[in-house]
């Protein structure tokens, strides 16, 4: 299915992702030529094939409901790019 | 040193004919000499040298394992302690995590010293590490092409004899491919065999580490040191660890029953020189005394349409955790909170990555999920029932491990639909969740070709026994590239 520069910019802002014009250009041929390939899926009979999500079909593990980790804020905001008193900062969100 | 495997270097050492710190001081000195191959993105001479001392201690003391002060070097995706782990991605190129991967702490609780990281396809995602933020990596045995990818850094630091092994990661074919490319060994074991803790994610249900290096053997030696439970993974399998090296040593070729999928045989695109390599390699396998036959495996055209709605959609997922906020790329003078996430990623992240994150978003969307998603979830139980039905009959399944031998750098860079068919052969493999390998197998035009020996799942052992056994009748693992200028 071909995808054009339009729906380029709907699926980059469900992804949260800035382009610049030119490059969607570019993307809504790649994309649809990505899109045109993977169809040929639709010509295998799948009528009663349960889907795998998992190459070893396990369950999730679960564990006690107990505290596992202990408090590494200060080393973990080390590296984030803008803290202030323990918090992480982002533009203002409430007027 | 540089033409020696693991358990040559082991044996040396355990002799006292050198010492880890002597070993190390050489691999970093033959980095710095092979620096216009760029497989490296951080060197770390300090840690090394440390390390290195303190294996030679270890070992003086009497407390030597087989991987005890060999000099190694970690794929850039595998988080390190106070040592910067890119990813081969911008948003990541000032990330320095404040913890190891299981892989590394396994592999530095085992002796091994690690020399720093190499370069990759940014997020692993490419098959020719030529989408790395910090450029291409080149092919030790051929200069003008690829390494492969997109563990291209790891396979060509190996290939040249920089390091003895390195580590991997194999969504779709990014350890046995470049291994291919490269004319090494390389293993993609069963999917959580080894623990993905640490791991810079890409598709959670297809990830998983393994080793790359020069033998078979020390495939064994090193999938030994880096497979084990981790709770940390909820999908790592609580499984014990055997005594690979045993395995591999106690399969015999004889009687072996091998299979050869006629769908990668008589498949479309495959080189001459390739094929005629494969045709060679079977009839080794042959005169060594394995029950060669033809297999069928249906559904194997599929594969790579499925990895290409499944990879990117997990994709999507795991890489929502990039935001501007926590850590990683933060654009300047965000307006407010939404231009903050888009510019950050639009600028973190390169065209590649943010193609698939697109895909995959596309393939999850309300209306296309099932279309896509659903039903490539579909197909991939198709793929993995082929396997299954196959494994009823033969051992190992043989064929190709990627289509063609290196190609030119740039030459499939703007297309990716045909960079995606380099993984024709090994991305069926990731959707089964079994474990493979990849061996040299020959040279066309110079350049290597790889054979993939297929297992079932957990049959690590007896697939290694298989690939050391061929490496026993032929010499193809042992030639190496003029690297020196």
């Amino acid at each position: 299915m071909p995808i054009d520069a339009n729906e380029v910019g709907q699926i980059a802002h469900l992804a949260r992702l800035s382009l610049s014009e030119p490059a969607s250009q570019a993307y809504a041929r790649n994309l649809s030529e990505i899109l045109d390939f993977v169809e040929q899926l639709g010509a295998v009979d799948t009528e009663g094939v349960e889907p795998l999500a998992h190459p070893l079909e396990m369950t999730q593990r679960l564990r006690p409901d107990e505290p596992t980790e202990s408090d590494e804020r200060e080393r973990f905001q080390a590296i984030a790019p803008a803290t202030e008193d323990g918090h992480y900062l982002v533009p203002r969100v409430i007027e | 040193m540089h033409d020696h495997t693991i358990a040559g270097l082991a044996a040396a050492l355990e002799r006292g004919e050198c010492s880890s710190v002597e070993l190390t001081r050489a691999a970093l000195e033959r980095i710095g000499q092979a620096a216009d191959l760029n497989a490296f993105i951080t060197v770390t001479p300090e840690s090394a040298l440390a390390e290195a001392e303190a294996a030679d201690a270890a070992r003086a003391r009497g407390e030597a394992g087989p991987l005890t002060g060999i000099p190694i070097a970690h794929k850039d995706i595998f988080c390190t302690d106070g040592v910067r782990t890119s990813c081969g991605s911008r948003m990541l190129e000032n990330f320095v995590p404040p913890y190891d991967a299981f892989v590394v702490e396994q592999l530095r609780a085992a002796g091994a010293v690690s020399v720093g990281k190499t370069n990759m396809d940014e997020f692993a995602m490419g098959s020719s590490n030529e989408t790395s933020y910090f450029g291409a990596v080149k092919n030790p045995w051929d200069r003008q092409a690829v390494p492969g990818g997109s563990s291209g850094g790891s396979a060509a630091a190996v290939a040249a004899g920089l390091v003895p092994a390195a580590t991997g990661t194999d969504t779709g074919g990014s350890i046995r491919q470049p291994a291919a490319l490269t004319g090494i060994s390389g293993l993609k074991p069963t999917y959580g065999r080894v623990s993905r803790y640490g791991i810079v994610a890409f598709a959670s249900s297809l990830d998983q580490a393994g080793p790359m290096a020069s033998s078979a053997e020390d495939l064994a030696i090193l999938l030994e040191g880096m497979a084990g439970f981790d709770r940390r993974d909820s999908t790592c399998v609580d499984r014990p660890v055997p005594d690979y090296r045993a395995q591999m040593v106690g399969t015999d070729l004889r009687g072996l029953r091998v299979g050869l999928p006629r769908e990668f045989i008589e498949a479309e695109g495959v080189d001459a020189e390739v094929s005629s390599g494969i045709d060679a390699a079977a009839q080794a396998l042959r005169d060594a005394g394995a029950e060669v036959r033809e297999i069928s495996l249906p559904n194997a055209g599929m594969a790579v349409p499925v990895y290409y709605v499944i990879a990117p959609a997990e994709a999507s997922s795991n890489l929502s955790r990039f935001d501007g906020v926590r850590y990683g790329h933060r654009c300047d003078a965000p307006a407010d909170l939404e231009d903050l996430y888009k510019r950050s990623r639009g600028e973190g992240f390169g065209e590649e990555v943010k193609r698939r994150i697109m895909v995959g978003t596309y393939a999850l969307s309300a209306g296309y999920y099932d279309a896509y998603y659903h039903k490539a979830q579909q197909v991939r139980r198709l793929v993995q029932q082929d396997f299954a039905r196959a494994f009823e009959s033969v051992d190992v399944i043989a064929g190709p491990t990627a289509p063609s031998t290196a190609f030119p750098l740039g030459e499939k860079a703007d297309d990716p639909v045909q960079m995606y068919l380099s993984d024709i052969f090994t991305i069926a493999v990731n959707l089964a969740g079994l474990p493979a390998l990849s061996v040299p197998a020959g040279f066309g035009g110079g350049r290597p070709i790889g054979l993939q020996l297929i297992g079932n799942h957990f049959d690590e052992g007896r697939l290694l026994g298989a690939a050391h056994g061929y490496q026993q009748v032929t010499d193809w693992h042992r030639q190496r590239p003029v690297v020196e200028e």
